[in-house]
């Protein structure tokens, strides 16, 4: 019997005040498939979903849901279409557990819930699924694969009979996300469900979707089965021409060691086991990579060197002297930072993207502190680093936190990618960033890498590790799990170290 | 006719004691437990809970029955509560500073309207004598237990029941918890939060009936000791569980009855120091049990305090 609903979108239209974010796309999504959709960030791959979620009133077009026209108001009366989302930020409630998630979700939650009925009408309802996610344990204390499953089996238990995905594996390891997305496509093909997954990762839609949409700039370019498309034709369609991506070119051998950790131990930021990390070092001229699913200590990592987590054990040390991170010990030893939401760990939000520019520098004159500020000098530098570093700022003068996501990324960046470095320690540098700004990322950080600074690459995108770095390290439940030569060394290994199973 | 006791007189009235002066904590702790649950914090209790303590006194004085006079203390939380629930409501207003402030509203409030009271005797709540077994008279004083100390301990297990078996707990937990969430299955935050403040609130009046009715058992201003501050950091400590906000109270009710004990005894020198035992605990508690490099666990994750 055939569940899953057929969905299709006429000449779906969404302005923003003079700002068209979509621009009359239909698309139709055959009941019972995988259907991926693809694009860049800023595309308009969330609008689209959100419009069909009834979050947004698309300004022109409508919804055809298995053929009738369908009229979403609001998310709850998505639901009662059959309309589901499981979205990238997670919405289940961290101190609830599993099962409690599920049952308060539901409408028609009863007022006094028997554990014992409700427990085996779960048991019930999972015994035919392939997923089985912890319905005891809170989810605050479950793994982010563990969260991914409940929030579909979620979807399913209200009765979603078409459901969005939002970059799904996003916060997975390859192999959990080859399991989630196997087990989607089974729902799939029996006729259960059908999926529509936003992703960017060809590899995802060549092995799990049948038909693909591109956008690009809020409009469709290219739509079709999977099996007629090449690589290289979805990605000429959602970049818009051929983007060689040159191979970064190395040179240089190691020098000296420049970061050395050692024995140093910090508490985590929840559960009873703390952070150790017994060796790790890194050389001038050389990229190490932190691999690792997001929460297995990377952030506490980032903490130990940045001076916002106290030791408890250990040392770290740059150049030989002990580190700790002082104002003094970062400007003589020349450290630089790019922490994961610079906005939150590396900005002072209220204060102009000028002034966030000047953070580094402003008390520093050429001989010793200095009291006066130089505003027109101050301003000067900013207006050349957003010019250097293509930060879209209004002006100098907005607060940061008025910028979006991606240039505050940039404008930290221009801050610490300037002047005098001996050794970068930077996170995630490309989250939230679109295809050539994440190039011209790595190539910075390639080219300070062949003029000699030594740099400590934590990272969540396993892509990235691998391109910039010379010696990689998987960090698992707190620990270095593993360390080899890029070279030595290839993503399924270094998967299955992430993965705390090898 | 007391018996002399020896030493045994302190742990026998502390045990009295911390039936006696753990209720009020009990109660307040119980309406802080279940408005930070909801994801909100009212700093205001402590005002609330001397505004209850004169309108029960004054209802129960008027009506002469000290039962109408619990009731009214409770009503007149209620309409704080719901006060600070709804102008919480408001972008851009925070909710400690108008905790603050209502603490400060309802002090002024029941000293102006407390006065024509201070001196009319109006009716006790009855206790209920558990010490029938022994002929120590020290014993039975200590296990006169008053009838809403047990409704305290039927609501702490009712909370706690409630927090896990009653769609409505765990709604209550969901919208402390996440807002996000709560507005993805329909719930409307704000209306959570304005009854559980108003909840909390009759809470903290009751807690102000028993201590105008019962114990000590007469209205005038210096009635509260800061019970109704000290339950926000009891509530912490409890770690927003209604049954450990029991165990918290009585523990706060044996150090408060510390002093008193050790007078009973003859220390005629530096006992009023263990008068400072409930504060000197609360301090010591809240900095063992905090820590400065790992998240409080527990803590509802849209509470002001913790975030």
């Amino acid at each position: 019997m055939m569940q899953a609903i057929g969905l299709e979108t006429v000449g779906m239209t969404m302005r923003f005040g003079a700002f068209t974010a979509l621009d009359n796309v239909t698309t139709r999504i055959k009941p019972g498939t995988v259907h991926a959709l693809l694009g860049e960030n800023g595309a308009g791959k969330s609008t689209l979903v959100k419009c069909i979620m009834g979050f947004y009133h698309a300004t022109e077009g409508g919804l055809l849901i298995d053929g009738h026209e369908a009229r979403v108001a609001d998310p709850v009366d998505a639901q009662r279409l059959g309309l589901g989302m499981v979205y990238q930020h997670f919405t289940l409630v961290p101190s609830l557990t599993g099962a409690e998630n599920l049952v308060i979700s539901r409408a028609d939650a009863p007022q006094v819930i028997n554990w014992n009925t409700e427990r085996a009408a779960l048991d019930a309802f999972l015994a035919d699924l392939p997923f089985q996610p912890p319905l005891d344990r809170p989810v605050s204390r479950m793994s982010a694969g563990e969260k991914q499953k409940l929030e579909i089996v979620k979807q399913l238990y209200l009765g979603s009979r078409f459901l969005i995905l939002d970059e799904p594996t996003s916060v997975l390891t390859p192999a959990e996300a080859d399991e989630v997305l196997s087990h989607i496509r089974a729902l799939c093909e029996g006729g259960r469900i059908t999926v529509l997954l936003i992703t960017h990762k060809f590899r995802e839609v060549r092995s799990f979707a049948d038909d693909v949409t591109v956008l690009r700039r809020g409009k469709m370019v290219g739509s079709g089965r999977v099996a007629d498309l090449s690589d290289k034709q979805m990605a000429e369609m959602m970049m818009g021409e051929t983007i060689a991506r040159a191979e970064l070119e190395r040179t240089g051998t190691p020098g000296s060691v420049v970061l050395a950790m050692k024995d140093a131990q910090a508490p985590a930021l929840s559960g009873p086991k703390g952070i150790a990390i017994d060796d790790l070092t890194v050389q001038a001229g050389q990229i190490v990579g932190v691999a690792g699913i997001s929460g297995n200590g990377q952030t506490e990592l980032m903490e130990m060197l940045t001076g916002q987590r106290t030791l408890t054990g250990g040392q770290i040390e740059v150049k030989g002297q002990p580190f700790g991170a002082t104002r003094t010990e970062v400007h003589d030893l020349k450290v630089r930072y790019l922490p994961e939401e610079p906005l939150k760990n590396a900005s002072a939000p209220r204060m102009s993207v000028a002034e966030n520019l000047a953070l580094r520098e402003f008390d520093r004159g050429p001989d010793g502190s200095i009291f006066w500020q130089n505003r027109r000098k101050m301003l000067r530098t900013a207006r050349r680093r957003i010019d250097d570093f293509e930060v879209k700022a209004p002006s100098p003068h907005v607060p940061i936190a008025t910028l979006s996501g991606g240039n505050v990324q940039r404008t930290v960046l221009a801050r610490e990618f300037s002047g005098d470095v001996d050794l970068l320690i930077v996170a995630n540098p490309c989250f939230g960033l679109d295809f050539n700004a994440v190039a011209a990322v790595r190539e910075r950080l390639m080219q300070a890498r062949n003029r000699g600074v030594a740099i400590l690459l934590i990272s969540e995108d396993l892509d990235e590790i691998f391109e910039l770095a010379d010696r990689i390290v998987v960090m698992s439940e707190g620990h270095l799990a593993f360390a080899a030569e890029a070279g030595a060394t290839h993503a399924g290994e270094v998967g299955s170290y992430m993965a705390g199973h090898a | 006719m007391t018996e002399d006791l020896g030493i045994w007189a302190v742990p026998v009235a502390m045990l009295g004691g911390a039936i006696r002066v753990s209720t009020p904590f009990l109660f307040v702790s119980l309406g802080e437990c279940l408005t930070e649950r909801s994801g909100r914090i009212n700093l205001g209790l402590e005002g609330t809970l001397v505004f209850g303590a004169m309108a029960g006194y004054a209802i129960a004085f008027e009506s002469g029955s000290a039962w109408i006079g619990v009731v009214a203390a409770a009503l007149a939380g209620a309409v704080f509560g719901l006060f600070h629930g709804w102008l919480c409501r408001f972008k851009g207003v925070n909710d400690i500073a108008m905790g603050i402030a209502l603490m400060l509203l309802g002090l002024g409030l029941a000293f102006f309207f407390g006065k024509p009271y201070i001196q009319p005797v109006a009716p006790d709540l009855p206790a209920i004598s558990f010490g029938w077994w022994s002929e120590i008279p020290q014993i039975r004083a200590a296990l006169e237990v008053n009838a809403l100390f047990i409704v305290g301990i039927l609501l702490a297990f009712a909370m706690a029941w409630m927090f896990r078996n009653a769609a409505l707990g765990l709604r209550i937990r969901v919208v402390g918890d996440s807002a996000d969430a709560a507005r993805a299955i329909g719930l409307s935050p704000n209306r959570v939060r304005l009854w559980s403040t108003a909840a909390g609130g009759a809470f903290a009046g009751v807690a102000g009936a028993y201590l105008s009715l019962y114990y000590p058992g007469s209205w005038n201003e210096g009635l509260s000791s800061g019970q109704g501050l000290m339950a926000v950091a009891l509530v912490i400590f409890a770690r927003w569980n209604p049954v450990m906000c029991l165990f918290a109270a009585l523990l706060f009710g044996a150090a408060g009855a510390l002093g008193p004990a050790l007078q009973t005894v003859g220390f005629t020198s530096g006992y009023y120091l263990f008068f400072a035992a409930p504060y000197v605990l609360t301090l010591v508690l809240l900095i063992f049990t905090s820590s400065p490099g790992k998240a409080m666990e527990g803590a509802p994750g849209e509470l002001s305090i913790t975030k």
